[in-house]
């Protein structure tokens, strides 16, 4: 009973970063109907960037998040305009392909400026806390607590300002959006901005749990993809949803079942779903 | 180009493929070469489904390692000959590419290109912690090359020197090249660009778009899986990186580059690709910054590549639609 316990808060903490990062994903799915491949290394270089803060600046970890959110707001909103911009009007695989250039690009630069080192990102939080036998360190709580607290914050954002109010129009109809007088471009450079912050918010949180290397972003990059497919792609509530999901698929199957083939489960859920219903959970019919 | 020059040029690029081992004796750039070579045969297997049929399939590394690792397992564990083991892999690596390409192909767009590359990572996974077959991450040693054939007025074909297994290579190529030019001129090709132009329309014509998806894709994986074995016979090892998606975005970045949709743009890509990088010696690292950002700007403003580029200056009449708007 404890190792089930056990695996069921890693699960959690692992499905609160899944989601955290399908959220941005999805989000730019939504509102561009971009597969957006390079979300991961944006991840991976959130990770880098607040990492290079607090070593090298002494910075506290959670303005360090604040700032990597920040320029990775910017980056992100720099990568639409210049890459995913010239590609609106041409099929969506386009985008999906300039994505993978996108991503051996900044894989690359991060090899490049940091060399391909593992690192430990140093944390206050790593004390252990017991309850009921589980183990579970404050950082891990902080992942938990993080996520919930972005996916909040989101909801809170769309539904209840004129500025999130406006990337919903665009996501219900963009023809209808620019109509009243939306920008197209803005809400796009917006959305871009807003996803890779989660992402970069994603990254910071739990860069202490494991480590920060420069493919580090790969795995939750298809994972995140993984979720989105499962959830629906460019559902929000999907996201989450399925970000849990597919956090306690792992960390169960994973106890259970076998620790060599954790991965697999993922992917393996991807295929059932890709082969029963493609549009996943909360998707709207279209593939 | 009118047909009779286009002719002419063919054969002179062959006359010249079939000579260079003659002139060129250095090993390094022979290596090059019969990589090159591989690679063609790769990106041109890869080509069918996606510049042809319109389906960005990105595993095809893993259909590349599954026809390596399925000729080294045959040659090292069942003690088969290459010429034997060579069909046999391949139609491995077609028959997984059925059996994935029906749920897969189901799918359309992005939701396909993310299904296959999560069917790749699975590949790779399995190949790497499957050690009692694969010996996971210590990798395959010791595959045997190819076996002499002996000629009918005594003597035999051996394949020990570089310029054997460049020729080797070259004839396989030449062998893709051909069958594939005959399924793009039959009718079976026209339904493949059929369904590029529009899926729905090319039902309602009477194609069955399922069947001739899978048949595309199951032809495709079968030459991903003859590109796999040249590899796995003439490296002689193999590990599980060779089933990494990254070989897939290799594959894909070499037909994007010389041209989708054509039969001479995956060669002309991998050759630039591979050539210049080895040629100028540029560090790993910034290799792959180059191909990034090259891949960026050629979907941006060449989405054909350079063959496609190079049509387009000759004013030929209007192109094709290479993917429906999806």
């Amino acid at each position: 009973m404890v190792l089930f316990f056990q695996q069921l808060v890693n699960g959690i903490m692992l499905g609160a970063a899944y989601s955290l990062v399908a959220l941005g994903l999805t989000l730019i799915y939504g509102i561009l109907h971009i597969p957006n491949f390079a979300h991961g290394h944006k991840y991976m270089w959130a990770a880098f960037t607040s990492l290079f803060l607090v070593v090298n600046f002494h910075t506290n970890y959670w303005v360090s998040l604040l700032i990597a959110m920040v320029v990775l707001g910017i980056v992100g909103a720099g990568v639409e305009r210049l890459v995913y911009r010239p590609l609106r009007n041409v099929p969506h695989i386009n985008s999906f392909i300039a994505a993978i250039g996108l991503l051996l690009a900044l894989e690359s630069l991060s090899l490049i400026f940091w060399g391909a080192d593992f690192r430990r990102f140093p944390t206050l939080y790593d004390k252990p806390i017991h309850l009921l036998g589980v183990a579970i360190t404050l950082q891990r709580l902080l992942v938990i607590a993080g996520a919930a607290l972005f996916i909040i914050l989101l909801q809170v954002f769309i539904k209840r300002t004129w500025l999130g109010a406006t990337i919903e129009a665009v996501a219900q109809d963009p023809e209808g959006a620019q109509l009243v007088g939306i920008s197209i471009d803005r809400v796009s450079s917006l959305t871009f901005g807003i996803g890779t912050a989660l992402a970069a918010a994603a990254a910071t949180l739990i860069a202490p749990v494991f480590l920060v290397y420069p493919t580090m972003g790969s795995m939750p990059n298809l994972k995140a993809f993984v979720v989105i497919i499962i959830g629906g792609m460019g559902s929000i509530p999907g996201a989450v949803i399925g970000g849990f999901m597919l956090g306690l698929i792992e960390a169960l199957g994973g106890g259970y079942i076998s620790t060599d083939y954790k991965d697999l489960f993922a992917f393996g859920a991807l295929v059932t779903f890709l082969t029963l219903r493609p549009m996943g959970l909360f998707g709207k019919g279209v593939r | 180009m009118n047909r009779i020059s286009g002719k002419w040029i063919v054969l002179a690029i062959t006359v010249i493929a079939v000579i260079i081992p003659l002139v060129v004796t250095n090993k390094y750039y022979m290596n090059i070469l019969i990589m090159s070579g591989i690679w063609s045969i790769v990106a041109l297997s890869l080509n069918l489904i996606l510049g042809y049929t319109g389906q960005v399939n990105l595993a095809h590394g893993a259909f590349f390692g599954i026809g390596a690792y399925a000729s080294a397992l045959l040659m090292l564990k069942l003690k088969l000959g290459f010429w034997l083991a060579l069909p046999f892999a391949a139609a491995i690596a077609g028959f997984f590419g059925f059996l994935i390409g029906l749920p897969a192909l189901r799918t359309r767009g992005s939701y396909f290109a993310i299904g296959t590359l999560c069917f790749n990572i699975i590949v790779t996974l399995i190949v790497d912690r499957w050690e009692g077959l694969t010996e996971g991450a210590r990798g395959l040693m010791g595959i045997p090359g190819p076996g002499p054939i002996p000629l009918p007025w005594g003597g035999e074909i051996t394949f020990k020197t570089m310029a054997a297994q460049y020729y080797l290579v070259l004839c396989f190529l030449l062998l893709t090249i051909f069958v594939l030019r005959r399924i793009m001129q039959s009718l079976v090709g026209r339904t493949f660009r059929a369904i590029r132009g529009n899926e729905e329309l090319a039902e309602a014509v009477g194609i069955h778009a399922m069947r001739t998806k899978i048949l595309s894709f199951t032809v495709s994986c079968f030459f991903a899986g003859v590109g796999g074995v040249l590899y796995a016979s003439y490296i002689g090892f193999l590990s599980p990186e060779i089933t990494d998606y990254h070989v897939s975005f290799d594959a894909l970045i070499y037909v994007m580059i010389g041209g989708v949709g054509t039969i001479v743009g995956p060669i002309i890509g991998t050759l630039l690709i591979v050539t210049i990088p080895e040629t100028l010696h540029i560090a790993a690292e910034f290799r792959l910054l180059l191909y990034g950002l090259i891949l960026i700007v050629m979907i941006i403003y060449l989405p054909r590549g350079i063959v496609g580029w190079i049509k387009e200056l000759k004013g030929k009449r209007r192109q094709e639609v290479i993917w429906e708007k999806s």
